[in-house]
């Protein structure tokens, strides 16, 4: 018996498109009934060297912002003005979205990573994203530290003039150049309370360690303003450590965990829990499997050596298990067992927050959180959206579409109740 | 069993992909090294489009009797398809993971009768 495809797709011929590679996210959202489920994404990037000559148009000094825009036009959106790495992100072409997504069409306005960006949420059934940039999170290893904080404000500008200001949906925590104090204490003076700022996020790829007394003024802002403070992860392959490793997958799985840990070690040993104990802080993009094992390492010496650590008064895991993480990457795919002891060990129903990470190549869907057996409704809604809402103290915003399906069913459900009356 | 009809045989060029979408499915037909493929587009890993991204052969590792490593190459002998999301990579022949044995894609027969193609569900 012969019967006929409801539609035959050409791939010879079909433009690449957001919206089509995330056909069958959209379908696992409708399938799961999103609708009426907040979700915020708090870990998302736009490709920020795109837009290099726009931002470099936001460069104060006027020497710097003529090497900028002279590298812009050398570089035609790419540039080594800024530290940069080795990668491999793309696996050689087989993530196909790094080389194809240049020949994605866009209108002329909004600005093209709004319109990605809701190209991508939408599939996802994402209402709200928080944006980080991609190569600036190597930024923090400038060997000109004004530099670091000249390209950080001329971002943060050009993100809220171009971005924040004009899609409610997208919000970001700011670039904060912690390399110079009293710059980070200008940034959170001069965007601390503007539209879709919602916290400051340092790049933990640096070298000045987190506990010098310096810091203790941006730190103490930022708790009396309530806003969050986040460890943005990645990685240097050409630490001395790193750069023993040959391949990327290697540097990769390490890179992005040991920075952190570093800096939350340091954060934890020095007390800064005890001298903050208001300020949020959250940890980004080193996945969860890094907690359980610093808990445990942390716990066993603290009882041998808690003279060390004179300000804590509660055991390490503690402290780490007040603080606030991203979901994303999510390992222990092959272990539900493993996974559901690290989210219990990190208080994930309270703590955990969704992200994506998206478009980078090993992003999450919402389904990865939604699917889990071992989490209570309220756990997946808190991890989803609702913890996000708490920690950045906003307003949701939900998304158009979704908007539109909820009135759809209202009015279905209004016509059937007229009916049966 | 069922068959359905994808498209004309010569309509499907070599190294092309077409999505045949039947009821809630969408079943890739892949055409590579002359012979047609047909898989479930949907990937075990998040459920990404795994017929829309590249055909790559495996990368192997090349070692001397003494162990010793000499760098990589590919494979003549094998192809993969890699799912375009996260680049998991499945055995072009069989559909098997190759990260992990216990995944595979759904696999379906090719037809090609008449110049036509169709697929067996
Ligand atoms: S969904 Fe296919 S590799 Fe992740």
């Amino acid at each position: 018996m012969d019967m006929f495809a409801n539609n035959v797709r050409d791939l010879a011929t079909e433009e690449f498109d957001t919206s089509t590679l995330l056909k069958n996210a959209a379908r696992q959202a409708d399938a799961r009934n999103y609708d009426d489920l907040f979700i915020m994404d708090v870990d998302s990037h736009h490709y920020e060297n795109e837009s290099f000559g726009q931002i470099a148009e936001y460069i104060d000094d006027p020497t710097v912002r003529h090497l900028a825009l002279s590298k812009a036009k050398i570089g035609g959106g790419r540039t080594n003005f800024q530290p940069s790495q080795i990668g491999f992100q793309d696996v050689g072409g087989r993530v196909t979205r790094y080389t194809r997504r240049k020949t994605e069409q866009t209108p002329p306005s909004p600005h093209r990573d709004i319109t990605l960006a809701r190209r991508w949420m939408d599939a996802m059934g994402v209402d709200m994203a928080c944006l980080f940039p991609t190569p600036m999170l190597h930024l923090g290893m400038h060997p000109q530290v004004e530099m670091e904080v000249t390209l950080a404000r001329a971002y943060n500008r050009w993100l809220y003039e171009t971005v924040l200001s004009e899609e409610r949906r997208i919000c970001s925590m700011l670039y904060l150049p912690l390399n110079d104090p009293d710059a980070s204490i200008r940034m959170i003076e001069e965007f601390g309370g503007k539209q879709g700022v919602v916290g400051f996020m340092v790049t933990s790829t640096r070298y000045r360690p987190i506990f010098d007394n310096a810091y203790m003024k941006v730190y103490r802002m930022l708790e009396e303003r309530g806003l969050p403070l986040s460890f943005h992860a990645g990685y240097n392959w050409f630490d001395q450590s790193m750069s023993q490793l040959n391949r990327f997958i290697s540097v990769h799985a390490l890179g992005f965990t040991v920075f952190n840990m570093i800096h939350l070690t340091n954060w934890i040993v020095n007390g800064l829990p005890e001298r903050f104990p208001k300020l949020k802080v959250m940890w980004i993009e080193s996945g969860l499997a890094w907690l359980p094992f610093l808990m445990q390492r942390l716990d066993s010496e603290y009882m041998m050596r808690s003279s060390e650590a004179p300000l804590l008064k509660r055991r390490p895991s503690e402290y780490i298990a007040d603080m606030y993480y991203s979901s994303q990457p999510m390992e222990m795919v092959h272990n539900r067992k493993a996974l559901e002891v690290t989210f219990e060990m990190l208080k994930a129903e309270t703590q955990l927050l969704y992200a994506s990470d998206y478009p980078h190549w090993d992003m999450d869907l919402p389904s990865t959180i939604y699917d889990l057996p071992f989490l209570s409704k309220q756990g997946k809604r808190n991890i989803l959206g609702e913890t996000a809402l708490k920690l950045f103290n906003i307003e949701p915003v939900w998304s158009e579409k979704k908007l539109r399906a909820r009135e759809a069913k209202a009015r279905a459900a209004g016509v059937g109740a007229e009916v049966g009356a | 069993m069922p068959e359905i009809f994808v498209c004309n045989a010569s309509d499907l060029g070599e190294g092309n992909v077409k999505v045949v979408a039947v009821d809630d499915r969408e079943i890739g037909v892949i055409r590579h090294k002359g012979q047609c493929y047909a898989y479930l587009n949907r990937c075990p890993h998040q459920g990404g489009p795994a017929c829309e991204g590249v055909r790559m052969p495996k990368v192997e590792a090349v070692l001397n009797e003494e162990r010793q490593f000499f760098g990589h190459r590919f494979s003549d002998t094998e192809d993969h398809i890699v799912c375009p999301w996260h680049g998991y990579e499945f055995n072009l022949d069989t559909g098997n993971c190759i990260g992990d044995a216990a995944l595979r894609l759904k696999r379906y027969d090719v037809v090609e009768r008449q110049d036509s193609l169709y697929v067996v569900l």
